[in-house]
């Protein structure tokens, strides 16, 4: 099934040498990180985690997603979703090896990673992140590869799969849940420190992974002769609605909490986020690009009118990935830090290798993302025809 | 014959599985020991090392810096001169910085600003370990929380963990920004943590902490072992009213502050 990844038009070949120029150039500077250390970062004293760590929380999301096309279509048996879990299952493959990338590139010590496993502390909830999405990653491989693998075949899935694929539905769950708990366990750190981490994690990965699968079955509709038909985007499209809406929804609850309650240690990491704190506003024009991007993508989803509309369907969509990544990527990881618990400021912005390392990682995954897509679509085509 | 349905197997087994893993995962993922066995271990080791800092009669407020000094000359620590990088084993910072939540307006005069020595508190309940991914940072019996160079892999979820900020990163080759190397204590590579250890390397030959001994005659820093009843620490303790860093996050930190 794979050698319909060797084979294609000059427009699939340009874009897989586009992807490892990206990927190339990642990959240089990841080995100047690597001799110089991650002081090549902008990462400092106070601010410990930044632009890798963001990415990783954010894919999770995407990688998680995947189970809002799987669970229709396999537990309400709902057959609009039929052609597209594949891709949602693929989306997820190449997410959760992004995620694992980004951890990797993260590490002081990226030689001494299988300490995760050669001293294994259960009490880490990064050793339970680390099996829930090893374990997810194996889970949408299997299960993608195997369904996929069947259809060109032309015949049913094996029985033993069904079972899996039911598992792979908590487990989505979990990867987000698990991942929330990295941070909404810390006492230390009071911006994290709320038991509705997980469910908004929950809330944005479901607009942001649904956006993003929107987004490629429109290209692959303008690109290919595969269609996931209009009734199943528009379904797509319902469910990143309901999910920006909780998503924004949660938002609002905690920012009421935090400013009704008017804990100052609470507080002060929101008003660095929102507003500035003693003339340090690094994250403020991001932050409110964010909510006036949920709102805009709120307006364009909710209005039938517009969500129908292609275009404006894929506007909304792109809202909506932008605006989840900066909430959840460096909006929720950099004011955790900043005032540090001494109170001090010390502002966070990436650097240059840092950015295109980050860059590199991303192509990687849709690097890993276009080959899966191929070999999906080539299938489709073929078994369509 | 007893007959068992599906749906009552399925329940069974279900309460079965759960009555096993339910205590073992949650003593696993709970950060408190069971009093009887921190009971029973402080008994036999005997030991709880903890540090009384004495905040008024410390002489930092007159340019002092002599523990901190002997604490990173001794062990490897390099200055980088910016705050980025920084690197700190031992340190002063404000007062109403080390205790956010005493902060008001009419702090008294002689403790507004005041330089306040911060360290790792050597924390009974240590965030720190319960978080980190790979057993590099554990807690001795006699209380010190240890910190392995050798195995950390760097990812910072004790930095993120500890509330005090007394963990530091290793961002760039502290090699080159250490005056005089120590051939007698390691140095650190890049991409790891580090923090201070109560000096466990001199304590093990019977010699105080550096810090301690280099404040001997000011006996602003007092270290001792709070299991005896006759030590020093104890009876100051006894004698003053003392505080925590942050006492309210149940990570019960065994340095103290005494303002006299």
């Amino acid at each position: 099934m794979f050698e319909r990844a060797l084979v294609g038009s000059r427009k699939y070949w340009g874009l897989i040498v586009v992807l490892l120029a990206i990927i190339g150039v990642g990959f240089i500077c990841y080995l100047k990180q690597l001799d110089y250390g991650l002081g090549i970062t902008g990462m400092s004293r106070d601010v410990a985690w930044g632009l890798y760590i963001a990415n990783f929380t954010f894919l999770v999301g995407v990688a998680a997603s995947a189970v809002m096309v799987v669970l229709p279509y396999y537990l309400h048996n709902y057959k609009q979703f039929g052609k597209i879990t594949i891709l949602g299952e693929f989306l997820a493959v190449a997410a959760v090896l992004m995620t694992m990338l980004f951890i990797l590139v993260d590490l002081g010590q990226p030689a001494r990673v299988f300490n995760m496993i050669l001293h294994p502390s259960l009490r880490s909830v990064m050793f339970w992140d680390m099996v829930v999405l090893g374990g997810y990653l194996l889970l949408n491989i299997v299960i993608g590869w195997l369904t996929l693998d069947a259809e060109r075949k032309g015949e049913k899935p094996s029985a033993w799969l069904k079972p899996v694929i039911f598992l792979s539905m908590p487990w989505a769950i979990s990867i987000h849940t698990v991942t929330a708990m990295l941070y909404c366990g810390l006492a230390a750190r009071p911006f994290w420190l709320t038991a509705l981490l997980a469910p908004r994690f929950l809330a944005s990965a479901f607009a942001s992974g649904p956006a993003l699968l929107i987004l490629f079955c429109l290209i692959i509709k303008r690109f290919t002769k595969f269609d996931a038909g209009k009734e199943a985007i528009e379904k797509v499209a319902q469910i990143v609605a309901y999910a920006v809406t909780t998503s924004v929804f949660f938002l609002l609850l905690e920012f009421f909490t935090v400013y009704y309650g008017q804990l100052p240690k609470h507080m002060i990491h929101f008003h660095y986020l929102l507003f500035g704190v003693e003339g340090y506003t690094g994250l403020v024009p991001w932050m409110w690009a964010s909510l006036v991007l949920a709102c805009l993508s709120l307006y364009l989803l909710i209005n039938p009118g517009t969500r129908r509309r292609e275009d404006f369907l894929a506007a909304a969509c792109a809202a909506v990935f932008a605006s989840i990544w900066i909430d959840k990527g460096l909006g929720l990881i950099v004011p955790g830090f900043i005032p540090s618990p001494l109170g001090e400021i010390l502002e966070y912005a990436p650097t240059v290798p840092e950015i295109l390392i980050t860059l590199g990682v991303w192509g990687v995954g849709f690097l890993v993302l276009t080959v899966l897509y191929k070999i999906a679509v080539s299938v489709k085509e073929e078994t369509a025809a | 014959m007893m007959k068992v349905s599906r749906r009552g197997f399925l329940k069974a087994t279900g309460l079965v599985v759960i009555g096993l893993v339910a205590k073992p995962l949650f003593d696993t993922l709970s950060r408190l020991e069971l009093p009887q066995l921190s009971a029973r271990l402080g008994t036999l080791t005997g030991k709880r090392l903890a540090m009384v800092i004495n905040l008024k009669a410390c002489l930092a407020k007159d340019g002092c810096s002599d523990c901190i000094e002997a604490c990173h000359r001794i062990h490897n620590v390099p200055d980088f001169g910016n705050p980025k990088d920084e690197i700190k084993w031992l340190r002063t910072v404000p007062y109403e910085d080390a205790f956010p939540e005493l902060k008001h307006e009419f702090i008294a005069k002689g403790l507004k600003g005041l330089p306040t020595l911060v360290l790792c508190n050597h924390c009974a309940n240590p965030p720190c370990v319960q978080v980190c991914p790979t057993g590099a940072t554990w807690k001795r019996e006699d209380g010190i929380v240890m910190q392995d160079y050798h195995r950390c892999i760097g990812c910072r979820y004790c930095i993120a963990a500890c509330p005090y900020g007394s963990r530091s990163f290793n961002w760039r080759d502290p090699v080159p920004f250490i005056k005089e190397i120590n051939f007698g204590f390691p140095i650190r590579t890049r991409g790891v943590v580090e923090k201070c250890n109560f000096c466990e390397e001199r304590l093990a030959k019977g010699l105080p902490p550096a810090c301690v001994e280099a404040c001997w005659e000011k006996k602003v820093l007092i270290f001792g072992n709070l299991e005896d009843p006759n030590s020093n620490i104890r009876e100051i303790l006894h004698l003053h009213y003392s505080l925590q860093r942050k006492p309210y996050l149940g990570t019960n930190p065994q340095v103290y502050y005494i303002i006299t």
